[in-house]
């Protein structure tokens, strides 16, 4: 295998390196430096909406900056951080193997995945600005060239860099597998993974069934904008000056119906390694293991099987048959019990618990409360009779951006605070991380819930200019520009977190091996771990991944007093 | 018996294997097969969607548009490039070199005639005016869908056809494993399997 040829030069070393630990960190990098254009993205859109009059943008920009920030939070910076940099970083590590399956695949995924950032980045300055349809890039926005100014090049390079994203993570999806399964140690039987091992097979699977529907549909949606195609254009559209196109026969609810396909299974592929990452660290931090390891395992999967089975939630107000709706209503509903055995897993797991409240906890327990709160909003959303009311509001924006950026962001931070010691050597400051916490989850709930009321009171999401407008209710106007206050608030917050990174790579205090007195085997490998993971032999498991008992904490490599398995 | 003899801590041990008792290269490729074939459903499914959309009295009736005796030929060519292929499977996992050899060049032969059929189908659409975007026998969602879905098939097809050609070639110089075979093999099924389905949902409903 690999770790028998060490790399000895600079670029074999960090740039074009095999060594899935330096692959993760690259993605981790990329994913971080994609969040703060998310998040700029996202300053310039709470601008224009607290103070319009002001116009910091214009009406066909503004499109354009919504469709980015989704883009790029979603698939650029929540897939790639969490999906790609921690899979990376921690899968061989939690199986004990030395690498991942194919370390030749994994560069290359990493090195098709740069291009695919640099193209969705430089869609920003071709002829009409970046793609303005959405980060679901709807047609005919997204299909007819001239729709807005966003749908000229901006969209074509949109799609290949959006197709570019999905070989580069199926590439991962398909080593992430083949590890998971065929490179477990020995003792490492599939009911000994640790929980975030599991998160990411299942989201590696959904990841492998779902993205395919996307690549249809993109080859669909580049054959109808440059081939002359009608898969999503009907009859009868009409432009100002061309009048009447000539396409004819398509309907553009089946682009939605793919792309759904896609995008709901996507939020469980970024939701289920956030829940992951959430058991690791409690874990650690509890002192005890996850209650209901085996029921969190067949949950998981039940969410796994549902998820790919209720895409059509997004789509109630689409103009799709009523009765069909009333069918995805009720199995989105179902979804909550699988989900709720989770929540109430990660719950459980607190009890009896010997909480040491450090940063990494802190951002655990936040995600816990995340996902309790953004769930309640779902149960709105997921019924489609009050999705009727709901669905066009800000009360959607706060839902998402509550379950899927709250708490995967919560996920990565805590990952990163939980991690850093094993892979850069040092642990980060804890004041600082302690401060980075109340920085960012304050001014996230806030945000978010009071979107969920702002929505409640009539204010729809999308519109550039909501104060042209009577109708909304006049307290929910008045909460944009604090929204805004606490969205440049969370931005400012996380400068305390890049400054602490920064300085601990350099400054941290000197960690050991196990600083945590965790149990899984990642923390058996010395700190940073080194090419190949383990110096000597690879471990051998011979416990339960959580074996925190009343008689001690044991690694999972450690073999009990009778010496038996 | 003692818990430290080897046999009996290697049965209690568990794990180590992949659950599929499967080479990695097997695995992998069994993911990409199921990965790829969901693409096809997606084309298929969109075809589907169109078709109950359109509606099927405004559907062209296929048997007036397609010579289905080609088209059996076309079939039939690709399941019996299917067999010679299992045929040389069966051969290199033997190490009968020789076979494995002649039965790999029929596959390709077999492959590469499927191509030289459905682009003389191709052929005789474009001639008699089919575009992506028209279709002289009413909706124009058929000439898109017959395009798209056979020409992502066809790509298929020529991408199995040079990966056959490099193990063929690499064979031919004495570097070659059953193993590798074996996987060129597993695509050349899927193609075979895929274009049933697109015969079967394009060509006949």
């Amino acid at each position: 295998m690999s770790h028998s040829h060490e790399p000895t030069t600079f670029l074999s070393k960090y740039v074009f390196s095999f060594d899935h630990k330096v692959i993760g960190i690259q993605y981790l990098i990329t994913a971080l430096f994609m969040a703060v254009i998310g998040g700029l993205l996202a300053l310039t859109i709470r601008y224009q909406l607290a103070w319009p009059s002001e116009n910091v943008v214009s009406a066909e920009s503004y499109l354009s900056l919504v469709t980015m920030h989704g883009t790029i939070m979603v698939f650029f910076v929540i897939s790639m951080g969490l999906v790609s940099g921690f899979g990376n970083l921690l899968i061989p590590l939690h199986v004990g193997a030395r690498d991942m399956a194919y370390p030749f695949l994994n560069m290359l995924s990493y090195w098709v995945m740069v291009p695919a950032c640099l193209l969705m980045i430089g869609s920003f300055f071709v002829e009409g600005g970046a793609a303005a349809a959405g980060w679901t890039a709807y047609p005919p926005l997204s299909a007819l060239k001239d729709a807005v100014p966003g749908s000229g090049m901006g969209q074509t390079l949109w799609l290949l860099a959006m197709a570019l994203f999905i070989v580069s993570f199926t590439m991962g999806s398909l080593n992430y597998l083949t590890t998971i399964l065929n490179e477990r140690t020995r003792g490492m039987s599939m009911m000994k993974l640790p929980l975030l091992t599991w998160t990411f097979l299942i989201s590696a699977i959904i990841g492998i069934l779902a993205f395919p529907a996307l690549t249809a549909a993109a080859v669909m949606l580049l054959f109808d904008r440059h081939a002359g195609t009608s898969f999503f254009l009907p009859a009868g559209m009409y432009f100002e000056g061309t009048g009447v196109l000539p396409n004819m026969g398509g309907t553009p609810l089946l682009f939605q119906h793919l792309f759904w396909f896609l995008g709901h299974p996507e939020v469980y592929v970024l939701v289920l390694p956030a829940l992951g990452i959430t058991f690791e660290i409690i874990a650690a931090f509890g002192r005890r293991s996850p209650f209901g390891y085996r029921t969190t395992v067949y949950s998981l999967l039940c969410v796994a099987f549902l998820s790919m089975i209720v895409w059509g939630h997004h789509m109630f107000t689409s103009g799709m048959d009523p009765r069909i709706g009333e069918y995805f209503s009720i199995v989105t509903v179902m979804i909550t019990v699988p989900f709720s055995v989770i929540g109430l897993n990660l719950i459980g797991s607190l009890w009896q618990a010997r909480i040491r409240a450090e940063t990494p906890m802190l951002f655990a327990l936040g995600v816990i409360s995340a996902m309790g709160m953004g769930g309640l909003g779902g149960l709105y959303l997921g019924t489609a009779t009050s999705d009727m009311y709901f669905h066009d509001s800000y009360f959607v924006v706060g839902h998402f951006h509550l379950t899927i950026g709250t708490v995967t962001f919560l996920a990565l931070f805590g990952g990163i605070y939980h991690w850093f010691p094993k892979f850069i050597g040092r642990k980060t400051n804890e004041l600082l991380g302690k401060t980075h916490f109340w920085l960012t989850i304050i001014p996230m709930f806030a945000m978010f819930l009071l979107m969920h009321l702002q929505g409640m009171g009539g204010i729809h999401r999308r519109y550039y200019d909501v104060t042209q407008y009577s109708y909304p209710n006049a307290s929910a106007m008045a909460l944009m520009p604090w929204i805004s206050y606490l969205a440049f608030a969370l931005f400012a917050g996380q400068l305390v977190f890049a400054f602490n990174v920064i300085w601990s790579i350099f400054r941290g205090e000197k960690s050991s091996e196990n600083p945590w007195g965790a149990t899984t085997l990642e923390w058996t490998a010395p700190s940073p771990a080194p090419h190949g993971n383990w110096p000597d032999k690879v471990p051998v498991v011979h416990r339960d991944p959580y074996d925190y008992g009343s008689d001690g904490v044991w690694a999972q490599n450690v073999e009990n007093a009778e010496g038996q398995a | 018996m003692s818990a430290t003899n080897p046999s009996v801590v290697q049965e209690r041990w568990g794990g180590g294997n992949s659950p599929y008792s499967m080479s990695w290269q097997k695995l992998l490729m069994w993911w990409f097969i199921i990965s790829d074939f969901l693409i096809f459903a997606g084309f298929l499914a969109a075809y589907g969607f169109n078709r109950l959309a359109v509606g099927n009295a405004n559907w062209p009736d296929q048997t007036e548009i397609f010579h289905m005796n080609f088209i059996a030929a076309m079939t039939f060519v690709l399941i019996t490039s299917s067999a010679t292929m299992a045929t040389a499977v069966a051969a290199a996992k033997k190490e009968d070199s020789a076979t494995a050899k002649r039965f790999l060049w029929l596959t390709i032969l077999g492959g590469i005639t499927f191509l030289g059929m459905q682009a003389f189908e191709w052929k005789g659409f474009i001639e008699e005016g089919a575009r992506l975007h028209t279709n002289p026998w009413g909706v124009p969602s058929f000439s898109a869908f017959f395009f798209a879905i056979t020409g992502l098939h066809g790509t298929h097809v020529l991408i199995g056809v040079i990966v056959l050609l490099v193990v063929t070639i690499r064979a031919a110089r004495g570097r070659y494993t059953a193993g590798g075979i074996e996987l060129a093999g597993l695509y050349w099924h899927f193609v075979d399997l895929v274009w049933v389905f697109v015969f079967g949902c394009f060509y006949l409903i």
